[in-house]
């Protein structure tokens, strides 16, 4: 334990810069946020997520933002497990029926203003999924759909931009 | 389990039925319910093992093997034209929840089946029983009856289907005496999209992209199984060079999963310093993924009659090199978690699953192989290019959480061996194969057996003339995993239930389907 905590000391740390370009959509897409709430909030998102039926693909990506490479918290982002405490709800998968109600139940009980991301290509359009009798069209046929952040699943550096643009517009 | 022994008597012997020649590798016999009830009675008596239960429209298949030698390996179908059949879970409760899918999916209604509660259906279709023969009208919605648990001073904790954490969604009813957990129950089928039915008709590239996306953790294993069902059912071969790196992709994962579950373990032992190293080697391998393969979690990369990527010589050396360096930090990761006193505390002797249940249950991958069963579908029943190449199956019996994290510390281990090995042989040629377009002359079959991460994954599939999908099953491993959860929860404290959970890591997608 000692030498890995030495090493540390030494060593450069894994995290990385954020250099990637922002998608013009997704800046189009943010530049259509509420401004005003957004100011109130300053640099600081709570995020809460729900599964709402994804292959736990978008959940791996999301989980590796927490990594020490992509270190979320350094930007004022943070996971919180619970709605209450949350400002953006982060939705995967194609809204299957069978979890629609949860979904929903979960954004009611967010305190506004909140905002709803849609993470990869089952949450932004249904993807694969799209016209099962199991599945909804995508997180926009069941709630207000602020920003898409597409990818099968997306990276975690697609995802770290999709989120900086709720901040920047 | 390596061989059989001559001495014990054939579990398959009277198991008789006319055979349905096309299917491959291991043929398919339609049976009597006689028959059938027999094939469930050794499946009770432990002579036959169950492997998967699935239905069609009017027909039930059940996949069993010999529980002395899992290479062998026989389906029984039972014809229903009234829409009944006899239950196996009557006598061997591993098929109860598959069986109650069966009914959810097609209305074929399991005579005397104990537990006759919808499983994957929650009311919320719009229609009943999607798969059927004929359309059904949705079922108004009933309240799910929870198993009953009495006592005093007995309370009960619901938890999801939405968790605390970035975790799958399903329903877990724990009904605990002060901190001891008297009663898990599992309520799954949140995450259910149909995919069985938007295989039904989809040509070989739509349904391999579908069968990637069963569970994401798990794609490669997915694709691999998918891709290898179509190649028995329509006699083709893919090139060596292809399976060779379908082996290299499918230990990448099985390293990476295993990598950030010896983190996510600890840390659920409130041990974060393991995560944080543990994800930076699983962040690693992925980065060299993505590098070489295009796809960080290799998705889409394996697809019938080959793969869809190469790597060049210099990714071949830069997997060896990465290879080389995980194995020492790993090394010394696994000191660590040897060494912590605090941590071990929380995993030794906790959520212990007896290896008679495991073996009942047929458990496969790290849930198995902890409680003693000595499986591996990469040997039994066994596949290329594993023949050729060299590795060690862990094997332990205590079957708490530390011996689940030992036995993926132990494949962590393999599977570097694994890969070296691959990229040091990876032999010259073609990716894919030539008749990879061809469509096929008549409706065939196939399946296959393959090893993922968490376990067997079994796939199978029949292709029309047209070369579509006429009906396609997979099986996850967890459907044989998540019922061992709620025995092995009992008489734990509450406070462990994640620990628990996250060892045991299953499925809820490639379950739900």
């Amino acid at each position: 334990m000692r030498k890995t905590l030495f090493e540390s000391l030494t060593r450069r740390p894994f995290t990385e810069k954020l250099a990637t370009p922002v998608d013009p959509e997704i800046a189009r897409m943010a530049s259509e946020l509420d401004v005003k709430a957004r100011r109130r909030l300053g640099r600081s998102l709570s995020l809460r997520l729900v599964d709402a039926g994804s292959c736990n693909a978008c959940e791996l990506e999301l989980n590796a933002l927490n990594n020490p490479y992509y270190d979320l918290e350094r930007f004022g982002l943070r996971f919180v497990a619970s709605p209450r405490h949350a400002d953006v709800l982060l939705v995967t998968g194609p809204v299957t029926k069978n979890m629609r109600e949860a979904l929903l139940r979960t954004y009611d009980a967010m305190p506004a203003p909140k905002w709803v991301v849609a993470v990869g290509d089952c949450a932004a359009c249904g993807g694969f999924f799209g016209g099962s009798y199991a599945c909804e069209q995508g997180a926009a046929a069941v709630l207000p759909v602020d920003l898409r952040i597409v990818g099968c699943p997306p990276s975690p550096n697609q995802l770290l931009e999709g989120l900086l643009a709720l901040f920047s517009s | 389990m390596t061989a059989r022994d001559p001495s014990l008597a054939d579990p398959f012997d009277h198991l008789n039925g006319s055979i349905v020649a096309e299917q491959r590798p291991w043929s398919r016999i339609e049976v009597q319910a006689d028959i059938w009830t027999e094939a469930a009675d050794r499946l009770s008596r432990r002579a036959l093992t169950l492997l998967g239960l699935w239905g069609e429209p009017r027909t039930v298949h059940m996949a069993v093997a010999d529980a002395n030698d899992l290479s062998r390996i026989l389906v029984l179908s039972i014809s229903c034209p009234d829409g009944r059949y006899p239950s196996v879970g009557r006598v061997h409760p591993p098929a109860i929840r598959l069986e109650r899918a069966v009914a959810d999916l097609f209305t074929l209604v399991p005579v005397g089946l104990p537990d006759t509660r919808p499983w994957l259906d929650h009311g919320k279709w719009g229609v009943h029983a999607p798969l059927a023969a004929q359309r059904n009208d949705a079922r108004p919605a009933e309240e799910y009856g929870f198993l009953p648990v009495e006592g005093e001073n007995i309370h009960q904790l619901p938890v999801g289907p939405v968790h605390a954490g970035i975790i799958e969604p399903g329903h877990f009813r724990i009904s605990a005496d002060g901190e001891t957990v008297v009663r898990l129950e599992e309520r799954l089928g949140y995450t259910h999209k149909g995919i069985e039915r938007l295989l039904q008709g989809a040509d070989l590239e739509r349904a391999a992209r579908l069968a990637c996306r069963c569970s994401g953790d798990s794609t490669v294993a997915y694709g691999l199984a998918f891709a290898r069902a179509v190649e028995a059912a329509l006699g083709w071969s893919p090139p060596v060079r292809a399976v060779w790196l379908r082996a290299l992709m499918a230990e990448l994962e099985r390293l990476a999963n295993h990598l950030g579950d010896v983190g996510a373990i600890c840390n659920d032992g409130g041990f974060a310093i393991m995560l944080a190293h543990c994800s930076v080697l699983r962040e690693q391998v992925l980065r060299e993924a993505v590098a070489c393969f295009g796809h960080r979690l290799m998705m889409d990369r394996i697809v019938p009659g080959g793969v869809a990527g190469d790597i060049d010589p210099a990714g071949a050396a830069r997997i060896a090199a990465l290879m080389a360096d995980i194995r020492c930090r790993f090394q010394r990761l696994v000191e660590l978690y040897d060494t912590t006193a605090s941590l071990q505390d929380r995993t030794v002797g906790t959520g212990v699953l007896r290896p008679a249940l495991a073996a009942q249950f047929a458990a496969g991958g790290f849930v198995g192989r902890a409680s003693g069963r000595k499986c591996d579908a990469r040997r039994w029943p066994g596949y290329a290019p594993y023949d050729e190449l060299e590795f060690d199956i862990p094997v332990l019996q205590e079957g708490d959480v530390s011996a689940r994290l030992w036995i993926r510390i132990r494949e962590v281990e393999q599977s570097i061996r694994l890969i070296e090995q691959i990229v040091a042989k990876l032999p010259d040629g073609p990716i894919r194969t030539e008749n990879g377009s061809s469509p096929a002359n008549a409706a065939s079959e196939g399946i296959a057996i393959v090893e993922g991460f968490r376990g067997d994954i079994l796939a199978w599939v029949r292709i029309d003339a047209a070369g579509r999908i006429e009906r396609c099953h997979l099986r996850d491993p967890s459907w044989f995993q998540w019922p061992l959860l709620e025995a092995a929860i009992e008489d734990n404290i509450v406070a462990d239930f994640p620990i628990c959970n996250k060892s045991f890591n299953c499925s809820y997608s490639g379950h739900d389907l």
